[in-house]
């Protein structure tokens, strides 16, 4: 049975530059399991794919000058597993098979779509939930290695 | 805090990239490289990722922009720089299959 060694909860508004304030806050939770600094890179990287996501998708429907928020819950777990939970409660994904496709994606250019395919490949377990007007959960976990 | 630097040699501009880049770096980054592209118009773009201690796929965004914008004027792209983590992510995207693109 499992246990928790930490946890966190973050709340920050939907706003790019908090993108790295995550990025800082999920390594530096992350640095009691002392991870190599690949599996903090692969984490990072995920993280920052999540966060970016809501930011940039989760309230576009919200009027001008009101703000949505990003929530980041994490655990660490003494089998050395990390697990993170980044939602909204934002406009939601109609189809969640579809937007993880690669190179699906709605919104102005340069953006590539790449974000879940990303997710998926730099962490051991990806889970995405979501409900049209309600929001979207993406729930990540890592194992690290002993 | 400089995002990236921007120096042009004959018919080659550098961007010497120095932040993390994400999606709130690239903006910034992507209007500059776009204006020098416009003005200077070089035969060469060459992106420097050394400086670059992360990147997501903002970053990935980024380039292929900038190797559809430089090959609207005719110049190549070229990408430098890129180590570990970053060229783990290069080699995801399969961005090293564009034409008029070359990764060192």
């Amino acid at each position: 049975m499992k246990r928790i060694v930490n946890e966190m909860k973050l709340r920050l508004p939907a706003r790019s530059q908090n993108e790295s304030v995550c990025r800082s806050a999920i390594s530096a939770f992350c640095s009691e399991l002392d991870p190599t600094v690949e599996e903090l890179g692969d984490i990072r990287l995920a993280v920052s794919e999540a966060v970016t996501n809501a930011i940039v998708h989760a309230y576009r429907e919200l009027p001008m000058g009101e703000v949505g928020y990003v929530y980041i819950s994490a655990r660490l777990y003494d089998t050395r597993e990390v697990s993170v939970e980044i939602s909204d409660n934002g406009c939601g994904i109609e189809n969640v098979d579809e937007a993880m496709k690669p190179a699906f994606t709605t919104g102005s250019s340069d953006r590539c779509g790449m974000g879940f395919l990303v997710m998926e490949n730099f962490t051991d377990q990806l889970t995405v939930r979501s409900k049209v007007g309600r929001g979207t959960t993406v729930l990540m976990r890592k194992f690290l290695k002993p | 805090m400089a995002t990236a630097t921007l120096s042009k040699k004959g018919n080659t501009l550098t961007v010497r990239l120095e932040c993390e880049i994400d999606h709130h770096t690239a903006k910034d980054i992507r209007e500059r490289i776009d204006r020098s592209l416009d003005s200077e118009r070089p035969g060469e773009l060459i992106l420097d990722f050394s400086k670059v201690s992360f990147m997501d796929s903002s970053g990935i965004g980024l380039i292929i922009g900038r190797v559809e914008r430089a090959s609207s004027i005719g110049a190549a792209v070229t990408v430098t720089g890129a180590s570990g983590m970053i060229r783990k992510l290069l080699s995801m995207s399969g961005i090293e299959k564009l034409k008029s693109l070359r990764i060192v």
